[in-house]
């Protein structure tokens, strides 16, 4: 059974709809990338899980639960954590108390503690009581992930986490992906870089206009297919 | 000489409207919401200690310190259960629903305790001076300024110090990441004002001490608390403290030179605050 499921997941702007009926599933321990062009309904879709976007109950499923009318602060409750497209650090906070920020109201279990996240990410304890907004894009999106791991989630959804930094910083990011992994979690990334998606996932979705084209382990899709699925008719 | 001890009076006198001005900037600096029923909250504070002051026969100061949790709890259901409804992306419903709640308060004040004015009981304290060399300092305005200090030490300890005052912070930059990290911002919004009721208990203990009352001078204190906020920049507590001096100092000054200019020489300083600094003088770095 999935770990993760979504079943006919709608989202709607005000009189816009921006996904049709989306199906996708995570398995436990494994990792999925969700690629597509700007305006797909990647970020559309990761704010539908994670709560942000209300949905139909059992659009959404996690652990046989529909969590699909569950406020963003119960999903996390419940073990989906989110690390936000653009980062989202809080700019009144330092790094510590962003990364404070993941476990508030709430004592949690796991691997995951301000310790561990500072050996995964070693640059964030030198800088542990600067602003969050004083660190380097690379470094923000650590403490992005630091804080959404903080919670110790069984699912961790990413949303753009390279974007924006240089091919180097990315790296350096993608670079704890297997770490987080074997500490147990289960991830869902969304990536506009079809290569970083094809190396970090057991399997790939590819979404158009709020539906999904294609799906498929990296082995097995082409990158005409890819193209196809990305960008509509082949040219 | 007599300048010095105008000044004091004023800075004195500042800490009072710091009191009627904190609340109203814990508010607004987590919400971003405008609170125009501060003023007739703090009133109904004074009625509530008066309540007490006539019915169990405590001493005011003790009739406060029971009112303050029952003053959270107004607070704590007031922004849940009618004030979270009105916050979004348009400014207008909190402005327009609690200037309805400013009128609704005003009204029922009026039914249930008539337009008379009233006091709380004063004892020796209340009229006791300290005699500071040639300037005589009055006992009440000093544990007023005291009061607001603490409560602006306070905030600041409980902003900066515990897991709720981080809660706080960051529900204030970004609501929708806050509630996606696991922070129940409906009660982070119903805590702080449960907490600005309690300071406004504080703010109402002073106002009934040191001055006749009645359920029409809400929105009098609320300009008062609104200019403090002003000056002292949007969000920062110590800056309103600061607009609260300027005002009471500006006010004293004023009224030394011809009475009648008291009110308009606060509201003047506002004025000139705004002209030289329109973000007000500690303005928060990002907004």
């Amino acid at each position: 059974m999935a770990l993760l499921q979504t079943e006919g997941l709608t989202a709607h702007y005000g009189d816009f709809q921006a996904l049709f009926g989306v199906d996708i599933e995570l398995a436990e321990h494994e990792t999925v990338a969700i690629i597509g062009a700007n305006g797909a309904g990647k970020t559309t879709l990761m704010r539908s899980i994670s709560g942000v976007l209300g949905n139909a109950p059992s659009a959404v499923r996690f652990d046989g639960v529909e969590i699909g009318t569950l406020p963003a602060e119960d999903i996390v409750s419940q073990g989906v954590a989110m690390v936000p497209e653009g980062r989202k650090l809080f700019p009144s906070l330092s790094v510590e108390e962003n990364l404070l920020i993941g476990t508030y109201g709430r004592k949690t279990r796991g691997h995951w503690n301000l310790e561990t996240i500072y050996e995964l990410f070693p640059i964030l304890s030198e800088r542990r009581h600067n602003p969050g907004m004083a660190l380097s894009g690379g470094q923000q999106q650590m403490v992005a992930i630091g804080r959404a791991l903080m919670s110790n989630p069984r699912v961790l959804l990413c949303d753009e986490i390279s974007l924006g930094l240089a091919p180097v910083v990315i790296k350096d990011i993608y670079d704890a992906v297997p770490k987080i992994k074997q500490a147990g979690a289960s991830l869902i990334v969304v990536e506009q870089d079809i290569a970083q998606a094809l190396a970090v996932a057991d399997r790939v979705y590819c979404m158009m206009e709020g539906r999904i084209t294609l799906t498929g382990t990296p082995d097995s899709l082409s990158r005409d297919a890819i193209y196809d699925a990305y960008f509509g008719a082949s040219q | 000489m007599i300048w010095v001890d105008t000044i004091i009076q004023g800075i004195l006198l500042g800490g009072l409207y710091a009191l009627f001005a904190a609340g109203l900037s814990l508010v607004f600096g987590i919400m971003r919401l405008v609170n125009l029923a501060h003023g007739d909250l703090i009133v109904m504070g004074a009625y509530l200690i008066l309540l007490l002051v006539t019915l169990l026969g405590l001493p005011p100061f003790l009739a406060a310190v029971v009112a303050m949790p029952l003053m959270f709890c107004i607070g704590w259901c007031l922004q849940k259960f009618l004030l979270n409804r009105t916050l979004g992306d348009d400014i207008l419903p909190p402005l327009l629903v609690t200037f309805g709640l400013s009128v609704a308060l005003q009204n029922a004040l009026l039914e249930g305790f008539s337009a008379d004015s009233q006091r709380l009981p004063t004892d020796v304290l209340t009229t006791a001076s300290i005699q500071a060399g040639p300037i005589s300092l009055g006992v009440m305005p000093l544990l007023t300024f005291a009061s607001a200090v603490l409560v602006i030490v306070g905030l600041n300890q409980l902003f900066y110090r515990t897991e709720l005052g981080r809660a706080f912070r960051a529900t204030s930059d970004d609501a929708t990441t806050a509630s996606l990290m696991g922070i129940k911002t409906a009660n982070i919004f119903a805590t702080a004002t449960g907490i600005a009721l309690v300071i406004v208990t504080v703010a109402a203990l002073y106002l009934g001490l040191r001055a006749n009352f009645d359920p029409n001078i809400g929105p009098a204190r609320l300009i008062y608390a609104f200019e403090a906020v002003i000056i002292g920049g949007l969000g920062s507590l110590w800056g309103t403290l600061a607009g609260g001096i300027i005002i009471g100092v500006a006010q004293t000054l004023g009224a030394a030179i011809n009475p009648e200019w008291q009110i308009l020489s606060g509201h003047i300083a506002f004025l000139l605050v705004l002209l030289v600094r329109p973000r007000g003088l500690f303005p928060r770095a990002h907004d």
